[in-house]
């Protein structure tokens, strides 16, 4: 067949079946992206056109004591609750791999967290188990200990959100299940061979060989961590309270964008949390060449 | 000897797993049977067998405000998932198509923009598309919650799908055109019934989204009567305070029940799904 040009025959159908995404793109994606970068050094309120007023709303977040509450509230979230999420994702994935029977219950049984646990109804659950009356203290009554209001105390509210969060850790397990299951069996009964520790063949042929699903995971829980907010809305009624303990940075920035109207803040709030992200994933990339390891060497 | 301790072995792997497991979710399987308790139980009974068996929370809560029931929003949640599911299933596989099979120009710069939106967050779209909305008096409306649908902005299932239409065999495509077949007729004689594998893990998960989608759903949606599951649930904290916690439990249990079918029905598609995209469940 001889072909002028790489295109294929009929390549406008290729747009034809693209139009609704294109317009998608443009119209709700790129254009609103374009359009909340300048609105971020504006002044807006929906009702009124926006107002330039240059580097002012990145100015005042650095003196607005509520944000920098929210920076501090989600940066430790993320510091806690992915790392434990991952280490419990990853234990009992390793549990799970020993070639148990029953592997397909218990893998459902520690879905089912991942599965509800995103929901108000859940979140709920959540505000009653902690309360001061909750499942919680009942249990710790039953040990003659006297338990606090956990969602109700600024020391402790965050908490009970990073547990909610490991609590959900199944989604990632499965993930490293099927990664687990791809490390030929052939690399252990050489080292079992070797002689072996089984601390031993997990630095050396566990960890590296899982070391790109990790890295994976790792990637997609920063991003969601860091935009967590229906748990937060729903304990703390919406305030991010007691005391901006659970102001998350999402939920601040619906405070400040819906409730109050500043949307140029708002905006200026999104860009900077996509900024910031882009840089977490930036230098996650850069040090994952010492740690991640690629079969082919790392060329792809 | 050694075979004795690897089964010594596995039994505490057993039962260390068990332990765990029912740990974790003794929580869901206590909000359910306490959903069934009196009010008072609930707050001083942390077991499982109910004392006293009672309809009282579901009646109670199903009736949340003057004149409206759960079975509203109910409706309401359905409407808006299923038209979600069938505007991702049509659009996503028609984009995942074009970028899977045609080689059309400038394919390749559109393909590498779907991947970068893929991981974006929401919140920097969030507030000129609440104004576009606002604009095109859509606010109160399902057309905030479902016109992104219907224009493929789940990138995400786009992704999905290119990359199980990028495994169908090209030879397919080639017999087909030498029966004179035209990219529209292979699209949908060809690739859709091949990728339905996929086309059911865009379903399920487009429906758990939108079914527990409450951030989008609070931001559009004003009027009780226009209310969804989630946002229903939230009229409770709103307005009482912890006297209505076994309605609370009531309706949360049956809002987690589509899902919770939608899961047992369709695991396998799930379970793979995850495991081979990475989809946050």
């Amino acid at each position: 067949m001889i072909k002028s040009k790489s295109y294929s025959q009929g390549w406008w159908v290729g747009y034809l079946f693209l139009t609704p995404w294109m317009i998608g793109f443009f119209g709700l994606v790129l254009g609103p992206m374009i359009y909340s970068l300048y609105l971020s050094f504006t002044d807006y309120n929906l009702l009124n056109a926006p107002r330039w007023t240059g580097l002012d709303n990145f100015r005042e977040m650095f003196q607005d004591r509520d944000y920098l509450d929210s920076v501090k509230v989600t940066l430790t979230f993320v510091l806690f609750a992915v790392p434990l999420e991952l280490l419990a994702a990853l234990g009992v994935a390793l549990l799970l791999n020993k070639g148990i029977r029953g592997l397909g219950i218990y893998r459902t049984v520690y879905y089912i967290p991942s599965l509800l646990g995103g929901s108000v109804a859940i979140a709920l659950l959540w505000k009653n188990i902690f309360g001061v009356d909750g499942l919680v203290n009942q249990v710790l009554a039953f040990f003659g200990i006297q338990g606090k209001g956990w969602v109700s105390h600024p020391d402790y509210a965050l908490y009970t959100l990073i547990i909610l969060s490991t609590w959900q850790f199944g989604s990632a397990m499965v993930i490293f299940l099927a990664g687990l299951k791809q490390i030929p069996s052939e690399l252990y009964e050489a080292a079992a061979v070797d002689g072996a520790s089984g601390w031993r063949r997990f630095w050396s042929i566990t960890f590296p060989l899982l070391s790109p699903v990790l890295f994976f995971n790792l990637i997609m829980k920063l991003i969601s961590s860091m935009q967590v907010f229906t748990s937060s809305y729903i304990v703390s009624n919406g305030s991010g309270g007691p005391v901006n303990s659970t102001l998350f940075y999402t939920l601040y920035l619906y405070q400040r964008g819906f409730s109050y109207f500043e949307m140029g803040y708002a905006s200026a709030m999104a860009w900077l949390l996509l900024v910031t992200l882009a840089i977490m994933t930036g230098i996650l990339f850069l040090t994952s060449r010492y740690w991640v390891h690629y079969e082919d060497g790392g060329r792809s | 000897m050694a075979a004795r301790r690897l089964a010594t072995q596995k039994l505490f792997i057993h039962l260390f797993i068990i332990a765990v497991g029912v740990f974790m979710i003794y929580p869901i399987v206590w909000m359910l049977v306490s959903s069934f308790k009196p009010e008072y139980l609930i707050f001083s009974d942390p077991g499982l067998w109910p004392k006293e068996v009672t309809l009282d929370n579901y009646r109670n809560g199903w009736q949340v405000v003057r004149n409206i029931t759960f079975g509203l929003f109910f409706r309401n949640s359905f409407i808006i998932a299923g038209i979600a599911v069938l505007a991702n299933l049509i659009t996503c596989s028609m984009a995942a198509y074009a970028f899977a099979r045609i080689n059309f120009p400038l394919r390749r710069i559109f393909f590498a923009c779907m991947l970068v939106t893929v991981m974006l967050p929401t919140h920097v779209t969030l507030v000129p598309r609440y104004a576009i909305f606002h604009s095109l008096d859509w606010i109160d409306t399902y057309l905030p919650l479902l016109v992104p649908k219907v224009l493929a902005t789940d990138s995400f299932f786009i992704f999905l799908l290119v990359q199980f239409i990028r495994g169908i065999p090209k030879d397919l495509d080639e017999s087909a055109r030498i029966d004179g077949a035209g990219p529209i007729r292979i699209f949908y004689l060809i690739v859709i019934p091949l990728a339905v594998p996929a086309l059911i893990t865009t379903a399920i998960f487009t429906f758990i989204w939108t079914w527990d989608d409450f951030f989008s759903q609070m931001l559009y949606l004003n009027t009780v009567t226009n209310f969804t599951v989630p946002l229903g649930l939230r009229l409770f904290i709103d307005s009482q305070g912890k006297s209505s916690w076994g309605a609370v439990f009531a309706m949360s249990v049956l809002s987690m029940v589509p899902i919770t079918l939608v899961f047992f029905f369709f695991q396998r598609y799930i379970v793979d799904g995850i495991a081979t995209t990475g989809i946050k469940g």
